[in-house]
């Protein structure tokens, strides 16, 4: 599903520049849930960004579903973008003057469907979150959870290969965290594969496997039991 | 490209995008609209100065001379300065035969006279007139008619009176065609009135009589008072002026360098004046729309760099979600351009409705009658509103290019 070979990345910072990967290597086979571990500074987001294709290794290789993902001009790496990958961010990052179907359509909308195929899709994915009632509400009119949960719906729209989610529950209360993270669970359940940045424990433990990085190295990388978020809620 | 320009999703996002920030949207609005206005208002204006100063001097034959006698001012063949030279109608003759590019030669004759009719009485300018003057300073005759060539030729006792005349002489509403007003005492029969209010060249005359009868009645002889030289059009009037005079010098014994012996007004050289200074007008008028209208464009574009910069993020999310860059671009070109037409349309409108404005207050009819018909040509307005949308289109290359310059990543970290 996902291959990475030796992956390097460091950023400029004035005359000097600060090397945040230190050679990756890690793959992920469909239907897996990772989550990635690490400090602040440890490069677990640079790392994510990479994975989706919203930055450039320096060196290295990364094969996603075989293709593999090099020197892409920005045309192609939207269009991969839209067609392998979902993002679910830490402050949902909805559009505030779309109304819920509507930010949840807009994938679709890049990838050049029609409307009525869009709202078709986006309120059959409205539904799958439980919001579909709230499909014509703003962002602003509805509560952090039900922010989170168009945001995902949103990343399942275009049916993507791989879910990414950046600190996904990082600005939500414990109780939504863990509402939100059994519905991340009941898709990997469906077969989902996900790949999340969090530097909650307990969070992590929710995945199937942890892979700890510290100064942008791989410290760890375990397979866990993975603790069923339903139990909480 | 094109398919997208006409799928309502297009246009959907483009509305979304602007009503969301209404502010900003009439910010920008009001610049370019503002603009366009003005462009109209002034070019507008313009045309209507220039329409009432043609219609002022529409009735003259714009390529003429006036030339009158005064006095000597060097010593020639005999004669002493000072002498007083007199203009005769052979002078007027030999000019129409011999000066190139003469069109008429119209002599004229002028004076003082009491005028009276039943009661009423003033002191008016008469003048004795060919037909011929009706050709290069064009009478409106309001009723009746103007001077014939029988009226010259049986000497007769007509008179052609302005409005003014009409209006100070004769009862309102009261008949004159056929009455007789007393010219120094003498009977004249009214066959025509004029109506007044061109500019008048030369000496007033509120009654034109014919040439001959005033010859007679006045004691001139062969002498006239002054003459009207019109050239045609293809002739440059100020080498006929100095051909007509340097013949009448030769004519009646005077210094060719001497230059006081005639006065002249050369009503072509004013006009030029005049006609300058309205192309100067003109020019600064477009200068200055031009100038307002390139100041809206920017402000399009600064908004736009405001409004691109505050979206960053937006596109950011916009791009993790597959936008093309080219699709950003061409979502915030459209918008800009969108904004540009809608308020250079609004401009147009409005820019008209100024028009009509200044045209009930000022234009034909009202009572200064100074802006006649200010009007701006449709292929100007569709001129300046594309060159608007051009560099609306261009204008907001720049935020386009800005907002796809930042990598999606970055953006998506600005708060």
């Amino acid at each position: 599903m996902l291959k990475i070979n030796k992956l390097h990345k460091s950023y400029p910072i004035g005359d000097s520049s600060l090397h945040v990967l230190k050679g990756i290597d890690l793959s992920v086979e469909s239907g897996e849930m990772v989550a990635i571990m690490g400090s602040s500074g440890s490069g677990k987001s640079t790392l994510l960004n990479i994975i989706g294709m919203l930055d450039e290794a320096d060196e290295g290789e990364y094969v996603l579903d075989n293709v593999p993902i090099k020197n892409l001009t920005e045309k192609k790496a939207a269009i991969y973008r839209n067609k392998f990958l979902g993002f679910i961010f830490q402050s949902f990052n909805l559009i505030n003057y779309k109304n819920a179907l509507d930010n949840v359509a807009l994938p679709l909308y890049y990838q050049g469907l029609k409307r009525k195929e869009r709202i078709e899709k986006g309120l059959f994915h409205l539904e799958k979150v439980g919001l579909r009632d709230w499909a014509d509400h703003l962002p602003n009119e509805l509560s952090g959870g039900q922010k989170q949960r168009v945001a995902i719906a949103r990343a399942l729209a275009a049916n993507p290969k791989l879910l990414l989610a950046d600190e996904p529950t990082g600005a939500l209360d414990t109780k939504t965290s863990h509402e939100i993270m059994e519905f991340i669970q009941s898709l990997n359940d469906e077969g989902k594969t996900i790949l999340m940045v969090t530097h909650e424990e307990d969070i992590a433990n929710m995945c199937k496997r942890i892979v700890r990085l510290k100064d942008g190295v791989i410290m760890e990388d375990t397979f866990v039991e993975q603790v069923r978020a339903s139990q909480y809620v | 490209m094109v398919r997208f320009l006409f799928e309502r999703d297009t246009w959907q996002e483009v509305y979304d995008s602007l009503t969301k920030n209404k502010l900003r949207t009439v910010l920008t609005m009001v610049g370019v609209w503002w603009g366009i206005l003005l462009l109209i208002g002034l070019l507008g204006s313009a045309r209507g100065l220039e329409n009432s100063f043609n219609r002022l001097f529409g009735s003259f034959a714009t390529n003429s001379v006036f030339v009158w006698a005064q006095s000597t001012s060097k010593p020639f063949k005999g004669f002493q300065e000072g002498r007083q030279v007199k203009l005769s109608i052979s002078d007027a003759e030999k000019i129409e035969e011999n000066v190139e590019g003469i069109e008429f030669v119209v002599p004229r004759s002028q004076s003082q006279a009491l005028v009276v009719h039943d009661f009423l009485s003033g002191n008016f300018g008469v003048s004795g007139d060919y037909p011929l003057l009706d050709k290069v300073q064009k009478k409106k005759m309001m009723k009746g008619r103007f001077i014939n060539q029988i009226d010259i030729e049986e000497n007769r006792k007509v008179a052609v009176i302005s409005e003014d005349i009409y209006k100070q002489l004769f009862k309102k509403d009261e008949e004159m065609l056929g009455e007789y007003i007393q010219l120094n005492g003498m009977n004249f029969k009214v066959v025509g009135m004029f109506e007044t209010g061109n500019v008048n060249m030369g000496p007033r005359s509120d009654i034109h009589i014919p040439f001959t009868t005033f010859q007679q009645i006045y004691n001139m002889g062969e002498e006239i008072g002054w003459m009207m030289i019109t050239g045609k059009p293809e002739y440059d009037i100020a080498q006929i002026e100095s051909d007509a005079k340097l013949l009448l010098k030769n004519l009646n014994q005077i210094h060719p360098d001497d230059k006081r012996a005639f006065g002249g007004f050369n009503l072509g050289k004013e006009f030029a004046k005049v006609t300058g200074f309205l192309k100067g007008m003109q020019f600064l008028t477009w200068f200055v729309g031009i100038a307002t209208l390139i100041a809206g464009v920017f402000a399009i574009g600064n908004i736009l760099l405001i409004t691109v910069k505050e979206r960053t993020k937006e596109i950011g999310v916009r791009r993790a979600l597959g936008a093309t860059p080219f699709e950003i671009k061409r979502q915030i070109i459209l918008e800009a351009v969108f904004i540009t037409i809608i308020a250079g349309l609004m401009g147009i409108i409005s820019g008209g409705l100024i028009l009509m404005l200044l045209d009930s207050s000022f234009g034909l009819g009202s009572e200064t009658e100074v802006l006649i018909n200010a009007s701006v040509s449709i292929a100007v307005v569709f001129i300046a509103l594309i060159i608007l949308v051009v560099l609306g289109t261009l204008i907001g290359l720049i935020p386009a290019n800005k907002a796809t310059s930042v990598k999606p990543i970055d953006a998506l970290r600005e708060e």
